[in-house]
């Protein structure tokens, strides 16, 4: 995934002259997980650099180039550390385009590596989708393979409103995959079906879809069909692809990593029992992080999603 | 004596031992004699011996990242020895020795870093913060520390370390505005170490130093020889007595240099030449204290090898220590996000266990 985001900023940069790259060590280091790694030597220090360690700097200046004719696609170093731009992103990136009645927009995309699942340090392993995506204004986007994130990543970059675009760090470098040289777009809002099946629909992204599918060949051991549909983007929502699977199978397991309460999961079920009240064959079930600090490294793989948990939620919902 | 005379705009950075170890007489603070001197640099090996040791544990998986302090041990050191027991230290991630010259056990700081939350656990009576990673974001907790001191005319001091990367975050400029504003009992100690990761000290800011900041907030700033463990001293008890005394902050920018890698995830030769680390070695803070001792006659090959023989059986017995402490258990890692257990951590409490017996249960299936 790493090489495939890469090559999506290469292509665009070599294509679109406004387009920048900065944040913390993006530029001679090429990104901690080496994401920028080339692109100076590229493109010249004029437009890929490394910016001074500050969060709310990188996020407020992205703005101000947004609206000014440039494309900054700006790295936050991890996600966990994104709070330090939050009053930029929340009071103007989200906002600009409605205060100023549209004469204003920021069509900057942020970068960030997130989630769990790697081993890293305290702050390096949270998912905060949910945080983001309850912002109205900001749109919220997590490839799962390479392929994905090639294609979303374009399209993110010539979206007309800010983007966030989470990269699950654990698939970064997790497996291999064509990636096309040629440029193509996967939609912004635009749910996958990675897998069609009959009996539950189960929701995922970022590193979970994997899980999903490593859950599938024991669900068919037990006589379950499972579609899995990777979300993609968190927000905005894909709703008739979703609601289109789930009056296929009638039950609905949901997957994520973040945190529990208030998390895409309650969204999701809130949003499909509304739609499906009475015509679902079963109560929707999350597997999800859990309401407690995430834990260091020891103690990580606790609160991951993981085949085991992911099965006994969908037994329950096929009541097999 | 050097706050009131020293000029971060204009002058070099204060140094009472030279690079070869040779030391202005008329500069040394009294408490450092020699005998004391031999004992800060024995404490200094120490922490080495045990960094070097979590490198290791950490390529054999037994250590997560962490954030090795190699050629910043006197600029801590130097400043941590200032204190008294009832001050305050709130460190970054990279205060191994300081942490620990202030009262955390290095089995605490072993365990942290390799994962464990038990070693977050600041004994009772230690006035440690714990590590804080977001960079720059630990100079306001110690500004708010100092503050309720003298709200509560405790009389105590809030020591804070940060790198010079974090002179770039807003946070720093607000806690230093807000010590400044309420003139609390803060020294801001800046280990200008000339890295962020790969970032170096000029991309951080267009000023000529770190220590010069201090001037638009209203209080001193200096600048001194981070590898000096005298100057180190020196200026940081001036700080800290400033502080006590109720005349307000300081800024001190310990001029340094991270001889090893940023973390023990990074590779720092993809961004710095090697003949600028190299230019840095002879500065080095071990070395300087070797020549000086060795003047002395305490110190020498053999002396050395001697303490070596002598400190590395106490880091074995801490790393044996920390081998041998189980991780957290489910019940510990729901105890601590309220004071409470809420019902809803409660049940999901129950899942958890629930969820390692199924995991359990699975995994004696499959090897049956
Ligand atoms: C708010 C925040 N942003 C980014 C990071 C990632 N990061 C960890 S250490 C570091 C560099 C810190 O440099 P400096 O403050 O000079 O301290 P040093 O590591 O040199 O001791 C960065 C960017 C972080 N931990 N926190």
């Amino acid at each position: 995934m790493v090489q495939a985001i890469n090559l999506a900023l290469k292509q665009e940069m070599a294509k679109d002259k406004t387009v920048l790259c900065y944040g913390e060590d993006v530029g001679v280091e090429g990104g901690v997980f080496r994401v920028t790694e080339g692109l100076q030597k590229l493109y010249g220090d004029q437009r890929c650099f490394d910016s001074p360690l500050a969060e709310a700097g990188i996020i407020g200046t992205a703005i101000g180039l947004s609206i000014n004719g440039m494309k900054p696609v700006v790295e936050m170093q991890f996600s966990g550390f994104m709070f330090e731009s939050f009053p930029q992103l929340m009071c103007h990136a989200a906002r600009m385009r409605n205060r100023s009645r549209g004469r204003f927009s920021c069509p900057l995309v942020l970068r960030t590596p997130y989630g769990g699942g790697i081993h890293a340090l305290e702050h390096h392993c949270e998912s905060e989708e949910a945080i983001l995506a309850h912002i109205p204004g900001l749109k919220v986007v997590i490839p799962s393979t390479p392929f994905d994130a090639k294609g979303l990543l374009i399209a993110a970059i010539r979206d007309p409103d800010p983007v966030i675009f989470m990269e699950p760090k654990r698939v970064y470098r997790a497996f291999k995959q064509e990636v096309p040289e040629e440029e193509y777009f996967i939609p912004i809002g635009k749910a996958g079906i990675v897998q069609s099946g009959s009996d539950v629909t189960v929701i995922a992204w970022g590193a979970q879809v994997r899980e999903c599918m490593k859950t599938s060949d024991e669900a068919k051991k037990l006589g379950i069909s499972m579609e899995i549909v990777d979300l993609r983007t968190i927000s905005p929502i894909d709703y008739p692809t979703i609601f289109n699977s789930v009056s296929k199978t009638g039950r609905v397991v949901i997957v994520h990593e973040a945190y529990r309460s208030f998390g895409p999961g309650a969204e999701l079920s809130a949003t499909i029992n509304e739609e499906f009240f009475g015509k679902l064959k079963a109560p929707i079930q999350r597997v999800t992080g859990f309401d407690i600090v995430y834990p260091l490294l020891r103690s990580e793989d606790l609160v991951q999603p993981e085949p085991v948990r992911i099965l006994e939620a969908i037994r329950k919902v096929v009541g097999k | 004596m050097f706050l009131d005379t020293h000029n971060p705009l204009t002058d070099d950075p204060i140094q009472i031992m030279d690079q070869d170890g040779k030391l202005n007489e008329a500069l040394r603070p009294k408490e450092l004699t020699d005998e004391k001197v031999k004992e800060m640099y024995e404490k200094m090996v120490f922490i080495r011996l045990a960094d070097d040791r979590m490198k290791k544990m950490q390529r054999s998986g037994r250590m997560g990242t962490f954030a090795s302090i190699e050629g910043q041990e006197a600029a801590q050191m130097g400043s941590v020895s200032t204190l008294e027991k009832t001050d305050w230290v709130v460190p970054a991630f990279r205060e191994q020795l300081a942490m620990w010259m202030h009262g955390v056990p290095l089995e605490s700081i072993m365990l942290f870093w390799k994962g464990n939350e038990a070693g977050g656990k600041i004994p009772e009576g230690v006035n440690v913060l714990p590590v804080s990673i977001p960079v720059g974001s630990q100079m306001l907790h110690a500004v708010g520390l100092s503050w309720a001191s003298k709200l509560q005319g405790k009389n105590e001091v809030a020591l804070t370390y940060f790198g010079d990367g974090a002179t770039s975050e807003g946070d720093f400029h607000e806690g230093m505005n807000f010590a400044g504003v309420f003139k609390t009992a803060t020294v801001f100690l800046c280990q200008n170490n000339q890295f962020a990761i790969s970032v170096p000290r000029r991309i951080q800011t267009a000023s000529k130093t770190l220590a010069q900041k201090a001037i638009a907030y209203g209080f001193p700033g200096v600048i001194v020889d981070g590898n000096d463990l005298f100057a180190m001293y020196a200026v940081t008890k001036e700080a800290v007595e400033r502080a006590r005394r109720g005349d307000g902050p300081t800024l001190i920018e310990a001029y340094t240099y991270r001889l090893g890698d940023h973390t023990s995830s990074d590779d720092a030769t993809k961004y710095r030449e090697k003949a600028e680390v190299e230019a840095w070695k002879p500065k080095d803070p071990f070395r300087r204290l070797q020549l000086y001792l060795a003047t002395k006659n305490l110190w020498s090959e053999q002396i050395e090898a001697d303490l070596k023989a002598k400190l590395q059986p106490q880091v074995d017995e801490v790393v044996a220590k920390v081998d041998a402490t189980p991780d957290q258990t489910i019940d510990e890692l729901f105890g601590y996000t309220y004071a409470n257990l809420t019902q809803n951590l409660a049940n999901q409490k129950a899942y958890m266990k629930h969820v390692t017996e199924l995991q359990a249960a699975q995994k004696g299936g499959a090897n049956a």
